[in-house]
């Protein structure tokens, strides 16, 4: 079975991320950039069922600028075979991803489909369901184990209350939870093999896809800061200020 | 468990202005003699210019020898310097100086230093240089003659205690014929080559300063791209050296920091406190009202100079940048002679490795051939200087003023540099500073700033800040000194709390933004900064 996975160049996470002076979105100049966590785990869950015999060749695809080869390229060191970069500087929303990945999909014809459960950056958590339903395919998504059998996946997924498992029907699309797996370290000489490993670059026109953005941003702003907290002397001055202050009883 | 190994022709440590230079620059000759090299260069921050602060106002001298169009490959040289001034602040006032001729910046640049390494490294890539960021080297390989056989990384995935925990992942070993230390100031191998070889018998000891850095987004209207401001005085004590800088870059970004010596000698400063303090000065505070502060760190400077540069090779390796050294002072630049050195290693390495296997494995005719480039006259002429301000900022700015102006560096005296982890007086013998709280609009504390710097460390690995004897914090430095460490240290990382039988000392490694004060400024010497996973640190944006 061939995997195919999808990638993000996100902020990285250890990144304080910072809008534009002028609101008109994050700040990322010079600001250090890597795989989106969620989607390392979806390529290392890959690479654990490529080592578990149940997968031939893994296949990374990103979106994005040519930068996002980098991100590829790490995909590649931790294991997976080769990569797919969609070239484009235009801003990609979550529809137009799963569209181009559908596109991607319809080439390559995976037997399973990995994603990232959501990026850290704009947090849409849609890649994912919309790409199922492009494609017609079930879904298993909040992945925090998966267990492959002949045609069908067993996904578990931590929801509300406790532990819920689907079976899925291969071919399928699952998107990874944290705890699905923790991502190996890349290794020296895994990063010297990955630069060699076949990327190739195709376009959104290319694919035939629409990528115009159908959400406008109005505007990035900065949380407000938390006003200092006080102190009550008894129990009756702190239902006054609950009833009266802060409304809530 | 066994390591793999890799076998280069040259492996750098630390990917700054020196390790990138010298990375380019042995690149490009063997381009001209039509050689194949293979150079491998490895970075401990978690890619190339998180690890990289400086002020940082560029001298193009040793940018303009290496990469002559730089202008056309889009080198992030942006805000040429407009105006220069030096003022001496009071606690209230501020009197314009004359500004000496090392201070004057014209045909200099004010850029991020992070980004012009950002840029170097896609050069030295383009020329085939294979750098890995992520990694640190964590000890240095000999071979049975004693001689350097390269560098080994550290372990991936061991827990707090040392074990191996689940994705463990062993270091690996970089073999070189020839490899170059260009670890920046302190660099952690670079103090055991020290010992090992000998390498700082007959020089003075190294000195060195503290620099604290914010980068503000400031209000347009009072933003001249462009201006550059150093000040000497206020807040420090005259006997203090101590002094700050304003550089307008692009972009509506003001770099302000400020540089303590680190032979100060109260162990209640607080070099962090210090620049708080420094930006409510009444000529300086507007500048930041209706601004907003977007970046933080800190990092050490060698300040000793000319007297204080040791021996620079060794069989199989040697020294570049300021792991050796090569900062001028009065200038507070670096980049340009880090670059340099590194740069003059180059030529010196691949002259060695072209003579082949007959030649010897230490690349002798790098100092020699450092002795004849600008970088030696340089240093030579300010060496000076710093030592002066053993007579406290009044003595040594009339001292420098002579040696600069009557004898042009020539002075036929050389004055001399005592360690600074010496100069401490026992707390009882010294006033405890009274520093105003932050007010979190232009000053902060020290956990929201280390959080501007974006540091992390996986939290489950050995501490990376390591004690000789763990009894001496409570038994010397809280008992003599009031724990010094708690202040020096501008993230916080040192924390005297009360425990079981009094105070003990927590050391949250977390925070460390990897400038090397405590190893440095610790009285006794007793904490030894190794390199934690690669990766860890901080990640400095535009920095």
């Amino acid at each position: 079975m061939k995997i195919l996975v999808a990638v993000k160049r996100a902020i990285d996470y250890n990144v304080k991320a910072r809008p534009k002076s002028d609101g008109s979105g994050v700040e990322l100049a010079n600001v250090k950039m890597s795989m989106n966590p969620f989607d390392e785990i979806a390529v290392e869950e890959a690479i654990r069922l490529q080592e578990a015999g149940k997968g031939q060749e893994i296949v990374v695809v990103s979106i994005g600028p040519s930068a996002c080869q980098e991100t590829l390229r790490t995909a590649m060191a931790m294991g997976a075979d080769r990569g797919i970069l969609v070239e484009t500087g235009e801003e990609v929303q979550p529809l137009a991803v799963a569209k181009l990945l559908k596109a991607v999909v319809d080439r390559e014809q995976p037997g399973l489909v990995i994603l990232g459960k959501q990026a850290i950056d704009d947090d849409s958590n849609q890649t994912g369901q919309m790409l199922a339903g492009l494609l017609g395919w079930a879904q298993g998504t909040f992945a925090a184990k998966v267990e492959v059998s002949a045609d069908s996946i067993e996904v578990k997924r931590e929801i509300d209350g406790g532990l819920q498992t689907l079976a899925l029907k291969l071919p399928a699309v699952v998107t990874a939870d944290l705890r699905l797996n923790e991502p190996r370290y890349v290794k020296l000489p895994n990063i010297m093999k990955a630069k060699k490993k076949p990327l190739d670059t195709l376009t959104p026109a290319e694919l035939g896809v629409d990528i115009a953005p159908r959400l406008k941003l109005i505007k990035a702003s900065e949380p407000a800061g938390r006003a200092g907290g006080v102190k009550v002397a008894d129990v009756q001055e702190l239902v006054a200020k609950l009833r009266n202050e802060a409304k809530v009883i | 468990m066994e390591r793999e190994a890799m076998e280069f022709d040259v492996v750098i440590v630390g990917g700054g202005p020196s390790g990138l230079a010298a990375a380019i620059r042995l690149k490009q000759l063997a381009a001209e003699h039509d050689v194949e090299l293979a150079v491998c260069l490895i970075e401990k921050g978690s890619e190339i210019g998180a690890h990289i602060l400086s002020g940082a106002v560029l001298e193009p001298r040793a940018l303009n020898e290496l990469i002559p169009d730089w202008k056309a490959k889009g080198a992030p040289l942006n805000t040429p310097v407009t105006e220069d001034s030096f003022r001496f602040l009071t606690a209230t006032r501020s009197f314009t100086l004359p500004t000496p001729p090392q201070m004057q910046n014209h045909g200099n640049y004010i850029v991020s230093l992070g980004n012009v390494c950002r840029w170097l490294a896609q050069q030295a890539e383009a020329l085939g240089v294979d750098i890995y960021p992520g990694f640190a080297a964590a000890e240095v390989l000999y071979h049975e003659d004693g001689s350097v056989k390269g560098v080994a990384t550290g372990d991936m995935g061991r827990t707090r205690e040392g074990e191996e925990g689940p994705n463990f992942a062993p270091g690996m070993e970089l073999h070189a014929r020839q490899t170059i230390f260009a670890e920046g100031c302190r660099g952690s191998l670079t103090k055991t080559l020290f010992e090992r070889f000998r390498l700082r018998e007959g020089v003075d000891p190294q000195v060195y300063g503290l620099g604290i850095k914010e980068l503000w987004e400031v209000d347009p209207a009072k933003h001249h791209a462009g201006r550059v401001t150093h000040t000497v005085g206020w807040p420090v004590d005259a006997s203090t050296y101590g002094g700050s800088w304003l550089y307008h870059l692009e972009g509506n970004l003001v770099s302000v920091g400020y540089v303590v010596g680190l032979n100060y000698e109260n162990p209640y400063l607080s070099p962090f406190e210090e620049m708080q303090r420094f930006k409510t000065h009444p000529s300086i505070r507007d500048l930041f009202v209706g601004g907003r502060r977007v970046s933080y760190g800190a990092r050490a400077i060698s300040a000793g100079g000319f007297q204080s540069i040791p021996k620079l090779t060794f069989p199989g390796g040697l020294l570049v940048g300021d792991t050796a050294g090569f900062l001028n002072l009065p200038k507070i630049k670096g980049s340009h002679t880090a670059m340099k050195s590194g740069m003059t290693a180059a030529e010196s390495v691949f002259q060695l490795l072209r003579a082949g296997e007959r030649a010897s494995r230490e690349a002798v005719n790098y100092p020699d051939r450092l002795r004849n480039t600008w970088l030696w006259d340089e240093l030579y002429r300010v060496r000076n200087i710093k030592p002066s301000f053993h007579w406290g900022l009044w003595g040594a700015m009339a001292y420098s003023a002579l040696d600069t102006y009557l004898f042009r560096g020539k002075a036929p005296w050389t004055l001399h540099h005592t360690p600074d982890h010496a100069s401490l007086k026992p707390a009882a013998q010294c006033q405890p500073i009274d520093y105003p709280k932050p007010d979190g609009q232009i000053t902060f504390d020290r956990l929201s700033s280390v959080f501007l710097s974006n540091t992390n460390h996986e939290e489950d690995q050995p501490c990376h800040l390591t004690l000789k004897d763990p009894s001496v914090p409570t038994r010397l430095n809280l008992a003599l000194y009031d724990g010094p460490e708690q202040r020096y240290c501008p993230a916080g990382v040192y924390e005297y709390l009360e425990g079981e039988g009094g105070k003990q000392l927590r050391i949250n490694a977390q925070n460390c933004v990897h400038c090397k004060t405590c190893d440095i400024k610790d009285p006794s010497q007793n904490i030894h900064w190794v390199t934690p996973e690669g990766g860890g640190g901080p990640n400095y944006p535009n920095m």
